[in-house]
């Protein structure tokens, strides 16, 4: 069936909610509403208010009491509206939903699902369009994923329903409705920290995720490259082997994400193949990214996140060497 | 002008607080709020309770100074608090406390071991708690309050017959997450029994620096929340009141502020002789709340000296028993890696193994 991502992951959340009655949904305006991106549109009728609940205008406490009914075994899906409003739950995501299996020895887990829209492009207002991915993947204990298409939306979706860890789940904005694609009706799913080798290729490497993953297949297809484009899928657990081996493959490498580029998963990227497989590099690595500035407003996105022309330049860049 | 608005001007809410004592500080007991089941017994019970925490918190902070502890938070002066508040718990209820809730574990059955065993340092010390129905103790402030509010609205969901008892001190009012949790759990009627455990000191800050609020109390009214301060040197009426909170919790939250003191240091990590009086801290000598307790039992001759040193004997080995037990506790550093994640990613994986083939932790 043809769907977007919207449409996936609503349907990933009506699967699993069917599937698991102690699957609750909550969050500002995920009932009535069903999400200001309607994602969650059509579930609190199927489900009722125990299950799909509106609650108050506190993100702090929306991952907060998320927390509590994981403990209880209920499995939450909290929705922080928006990327820079979850900031307000940063100290429950990463001192509580992050550490309590460390911290009990496993003897308390939290599976849980703490899903946001991320990423820019759609000349939003101020914090509608951050790329926080790397603020938790630098957490130990949190599963951090980011499709960049509805199939692998929907599948990651299901096995976060599936799995026994906190996920943070990343869901870029401007994906929402970009394009359709053909995704199974039935449940299936897409394994965390395993990348999806989108295009095979020879002459480089292109490592990315999320909404750059449109970008570089565009900048591929229109220059006729022989690039092996790789897309992370998961930020954290890394899907180190792959890109390694991709990495070895060609000799050449870019990584390519919206997020600013210091100390960005491109950097994260960039070391562990320098650890791995320096000498098998024939060019230094380049890293594609935002300015390292604070996102600016929508009237001047189009001159922060990174586009084909810069993508391109950085193939120049590298293919000159 | 003031006179033609008169007639528009209504009241539209209007609240109070009430404060309960029954037990006060010479050992006299208000009979008719007594708690029917608080016989003899019982009241020994708690006693007993209360001086083990003590003796239990004693022994802590001695470690500590000998550096066979870690960072301690002492709740001298505190087990009234705890201790009625604990025994007025089910079996199904469920607690959620903060860093400083050790006497409320001891009611509750955590082994003593495990307790020195996390006071060593350990995460093993508090990895069983759920099997005395209680979350970990938890050190940032306030945060664990929305986990409880979770866990009321999860046992509500599961129509089970359980409460949530959760903690908070008097600095933890001030936080975000306190104020949500009220909102939340009056919006669903959760059974939750959220405690102030106001001991008057947010490490230096004194409670009157924390807020131009009457009561700590009165905060749970703007979310809709039933409230009540009571004397929480008064093991009886801290008892009553959770009692009571526990058996209304079908139909939504209580708050109840203890009044009580922190008679030592924050941690062990302070020296408060630096920003309060010595004569502050006599003043709450005579409150102590073991103390009106002997002078009550000792009055209806139920307690005497020699069942005084018995007790304290069988305390002492209790927690000797115990620390040895403690101590004897040695940790897999191959723990820490393997409790993650559900399952063993590979970057980690490759950490672990490094750290092993280097002898790393030799």
């Amino acid at each position: 069936m043809q769907m977007n991502m919207v449409s996936a992951l609503n349907n990933a959340l009506d699967l699993a909610m069917h599937e698991n009655e102690k699957m609750v949904i909550l969050g500002e305006d995920v009932a009535k509403d069903g999400g200001v991106f309607r994602v969650t549109d059509g579930l609190l009728a199927k489900y009722g208010e125990n299950r799909v609940i509106d609650t108050p205008l506190a993100e702090s406490s929306i991952v907060g009491t998320a927390i509590g009914m994981a403990i209880e075994g209920l499995l939450p899906v909290p929705e922080l509206q928006f990327a820079g409003f979850m900031y307000l739950a940063f100290s429950q995501i990463v001192n509580h939903a992050a550490r309590y299996r460390s911290r009990t020895r496993s003897a308390i887990t939290l599976p849980m699902i703490m899903r946001t829209p991320v990423s820019g492009g759609v000349r939003t207002l101020e914090h509608h369009s951050e790329s926080p991915e790397v603020e938790y993947a630098h957490i130990g204990g949190l599963i951090v994923v980011e499709p960049s298409n509805p199939y692998d939306a929907k599948g990651l979706m299901i096995s976060a329903a599936h799995g026994k860890d906190p996920v943070v789940f990343l869901e870029p904005t401007k994906l929402y409705r970009l394009f359709k694609q053909e995704v199974p009706e039935d449940m299936y799913e897409v394994p965390f920290g395993k990348a999806n080798v989108i295009k095979e290729g020879n002459d480089l490497t292109i490592i990315t995720y999320g909404t750059m993953v449109q970008v570089v297949k565009n900048v591929v297809e229109k220059r006729n490259l022989s690039a092996q484009i790789v897309d992370l899928r998961t930020i954290n657990p890394l899907d180190e082997k792959t890109i390694i081996d991709s990495a070895k493959k060609t000799g050449k490498v870019i990584v390519v994400h919206e997020a600013p580029l210091s100390f960005g998963v491109g950097a994260e990227i960039s070391a562990r193949i320098a650890e791995k497989a320096m000498f098998e590099l024939d060019a230094p690595i380049i890293r594609v990214g935002a300015p390292s500035l604070p996102y600016p407003f929508p009237a001047d996105e189009q001159y922060y996140v990174p586009n084909e022309i810069k993508v391109s330049k950085a193939i120049d860049k590298l293919l000159s060497v | 002008m003031k006179a033609d608005c008169g007639s528009l001007i209504k009241k539209v809410y209007e609240a109070s607080v009430n404060y309960l004592q029954i037990l006060d500080e010479n050992g006299n007991v208000d009979a008719q709020l007594l708690p029917k089941e608080l016989d003899d017994r019982k009241i020994i019970e708690m006693y007993k309770f209360m001086c083990l925490a003590r003796a239990m918190d004693a022994k802590t902070l001695s470690m500590q100074r000998q550096g066979r502890a870690v960072t301690y938070g002492p709740l001298v002066g505190e087990e009234a608090t705890q201790i009625g508040s604990a025994c007025a718990m089910r079996k199904n209820d469920f607690f959620v406390p903060t860093f400083r809730q050790h006497g409320v574990y001891i009611v509750r059955g955590l082994p003593l071991d495990k307790f020195f065993i996390y006071a060593r340092g350990f995460e093993d010390g508090v990895s069983k708690t759920e099997n005395v129905g209680a979350t970990p103790e938890i050190v940032p402030v306030s945060t664990q309050l929305p986990h409880a509010a979770g866990i009321a609205y999860a046992k509500k969901f599961k129509k089970e017959d359980s409460a949530v008892i959760t903690y908070v001190g008097d600095g933890g009012t001030s936080e975000g997450d306190f104020y949500e949790t009220i909102n939340f759990a009056g919006l669903f009627k959760v059974p939750l029994v959220l405690i102030i455990e106001n001991n008057q000191w947010a490490i230096s800050v004194p409670r009157k620096r924390q807020s131009a609020a009457e009561t700590l109390a009165q905060k749970a009214i703007a979310g809709g929340v039933p409230c009540i301060q009571v004397d929480g040197n008064d093991v009886i009426a801290v008892y009553k009141a959770t009692a009571d909170a526990i058996s209304n919790a079908r139909n939504g939250p209580t708050v109840i502020e203890c009044v009580t003191y922190r008679m030592s240091m924050h941690t062990t990590a302070d020296d408060p002789t630096k920003y309060r009086s010595d004569s502050e801290v006599e003043a709450w000598k005579p409150k102590d709340p073991i103390l009106r307790v002997r002078k009550y039992l000792n009055r209806k001759n139920l307690w005497n000296d020699s069942l005084e040193q018995q007790m304290n004997d069988q305390n002492s080995k209790l927690v000797d028993d115990a620390v040895a037990k403690a101590e004897a506790f040695r940790m897999d550093p191959k723990a820490m890696f393997e409790n993650v994640y559900s399952f063993m990613p590979d970057v980690l994986k490759e950490e672990e193994d490094e750290a092993i083939s280097s002898n790393f932790w030799q």
